[in-house]
């Protein structure tokens, strides 16, 4: 189309008295058609035979799991007696680890909040779609940034006394150096790897590790008045 | 001669009494197999046809899938179980023990709701790690990456509220725990923790309440949302694979070198990746 408008109507655009279909073509727009090349499947029978299959695999091995293992229960819910140490479902042992640790406010409002905050939010940052590596844009920077914020978080689990978390930290931070050393150009597939690894990578990763870490603490190796314990040592 | 089981199905497929309830038809042609899909109310969340490289195991562990299973066996185990149950202390803790040791299959029933149940956690979290790692959250996926944490909150609260069902010392002592931290909450934090359990301790307030939650509220919830996180995968365009975005296909089309920029750790994943075509065409529906 040539002329200053960007499209052209028909005359009379009374519904009414001429109905009629038109199409408005915008400048620089066009009618997208979707390039397709891959192999496909239909969905009935392939793909849902194989879903049913995975299932039925599952089920077969949680029906073995319910036959030869009891689900525990102990006495009578009983108010007057608390037992020591009185422990949350294994998926909160995470969180319950960290309220020996930090006030409830931080522990059990402040970081679980925040934590479905930042899982929410992952999607909608620009950062995280285009997902370069960390450290392969402004270098410097960016590591005199990453040298601040990992020293500050060290320094306030030494604060707190949380050895358990401080370890995978370090872990992190020693993997992130590294991928600051490396470039697409390293001589290792690993080292190629962890410099195209991007922020929300790291960042994922760590809390992944920190949440395996305290599940396992607060599941196997807290005993009474959540002392530390050995798992066999028992409760 | 003699009819097998299969030819007594297909004459079943033809009678009037079948064909007023399954809209889609008989035969096996695409056409018919695309509309079992989509004439059917439950399956039209699914789209018609799948990327086959998406079915490797590799590509998702199948832990979505997996994660249905577990709840589709939560269902069918959690409503026979409520048939011997009374949300009533102390009746509740009898309720349980019956099953253990009168009910016949009780003890059954009840390990497999338990383990399934501890399951589905695990495989939630596990998908929800594999979908980011992946990077499926991409755009146009963003909002069903939303729908998924929030079934990660439901799954949880489903297993929460479950855990104190049996009102033993155990379910008892470890809602307390995590009741507690509720009133943790500044300012309005003891107002939530009474909402919660329906008194200012675990009482039997709190078991209905639970209850209620655990057998109607949170299902039908999960449901709805479930739903929503089907359908949303066919609006979004499939199972999300890198190779096959529209930015990657373009990139690729105007630079095939720029192909290995997918390289992963020892695998170069691009390698089994189609050739992105220079020009656009249109793939007619395969036979």
């Amino acid at each position: 189309m040539t002329g200053s408008k960007d499209f052209v109507a028909g005359i009379d655009s009374n519904a009414k008295r001429s109905p009629r279909r038109i199409v408005f073509i915008t400048r620089r727009t066009s009618a997208q058609v979707k390039a397709e090349s891959e192999d496909q499947l239909q969905t009935f029978p392939e793909v849902l035979f194989r879903a049913a299959v995975a299932i039925q695999v599952l089920a077969i091995v949680l029906v073995w799991i319910a036959l030869f293992f009891n689900a525990p229960l102990e006495g009578l819910a009983d108010p007057s007696h608390t037992p020591n140490p009185a422990k949350a479902p294994w998926y909160f042992l995470g969180l319950q680890e960290m309220l020996h640790y930090f006030p409830p406010v931080v522990a059990g409002v402040l970081v679980p909040g925040l934590v479905v905050m930042a899982l929410i939010v992952i999607p909608y940052f620009k950062v995280n779609i285009e997902a370069d590596g960390l450290f392969l844009k402004n270098r410097g920077k960016r590591l005199r940034i990453f040298c601040i914020v990992a020293t500050t978080l060290s320094l306030f689990l030494v604060l707190f006394k949380v050895y358990v978390a401080l370890v995978p930290t370090l872990i992190v931070t020693g993997t992130m150096l590294l991928a600051a050393q490396s470039s697409s150009q390293s001589p290792y597939a690993f080292r190629r790897y962890l410099a195209a690894r991007p922020l929300s990578y790291w960042v994922m990763t760590w809390f992944l590790v920190e949440l395996v870490v305290l599940t396992m603490i607060g599941t196997f190796f807290r005993g009474p008045g959540w002392s530390l314990i050995w798992p066999w040592q028992g409760s | 001669m003699a009819k097998t089981v299969y030819q007594y199905f297909e004459d079943l497929q033809q009678t009037s009494v079948w064909r007023s309830i399954f809209r889609s038809g008989t035969g096996s042609s695409t056409l018919k197999r695309a509309l079992v899909i989509q004439q059917n109310v439950f399956l039209h969340l699914f789209s018609t046809k799948v990327r086959t490289r998406m079915l490797s195991f590799s590509a998702t562990w199948y832990l979505g899938a997996l994660t249905l299973g577990t709840f589709f066996i939560l269902v069918a185990t959690g409503i026979p179980l409520m048939l011997y149950y009374h949300p009533s202390v102390p009746q509740a803790y009898a309720d349980t023990k019956d099953l253990q040791f009168v009910v016949s299959s009780g003890m059954f029933l009840r390990n497999l709701h338990r383990w399934s149940a501890h399951a589905m956690v695990f495989l939630v979290f596990a998908h929800m790690f594999k979908v980011f790692y992946r990077g499926a959250y991409r755009p146009p996926r963003e909002f069903n990456w939303v729908i998924g944490v929030i079934l990660l909150l439901i799954t949880l609260l489903l297993s929460y509220t479950g855990y104190l069902l049996p009102w033993d010392q155990l379910a008892y002592w470890a809602i307390t725990v995590g009741s507690n931290i509720a009133s943790a909450v500044p300012l309005i934090g003891d107002k939530i923790h009474f909402l919660l359990l329906g008194g200012h301790a675990v009482n039997a307030n709190a078991l209905l309440r639970f209850y209620v939650l655990h057998c109607m509220i949170l299902p039908l919830a999960a449901m709805f949302f479930v739903a929503i996180h089907f359908w949303r995968i066919r609006k979004d365009g499939g199972l999300y694979s890198r190779s096959s975005e529209p930015a990657v296909l373009r990139a690729s089309a105007a630079d095939p070198s720029s192909r290995k920029a997918g390289e992963r750790w020892g695998t170069p994943v691009e390698t089994q990746a189609p050739v992105a075509p220079s020009t656009v065409t249109v793939k007619e529906a395969r036979p």
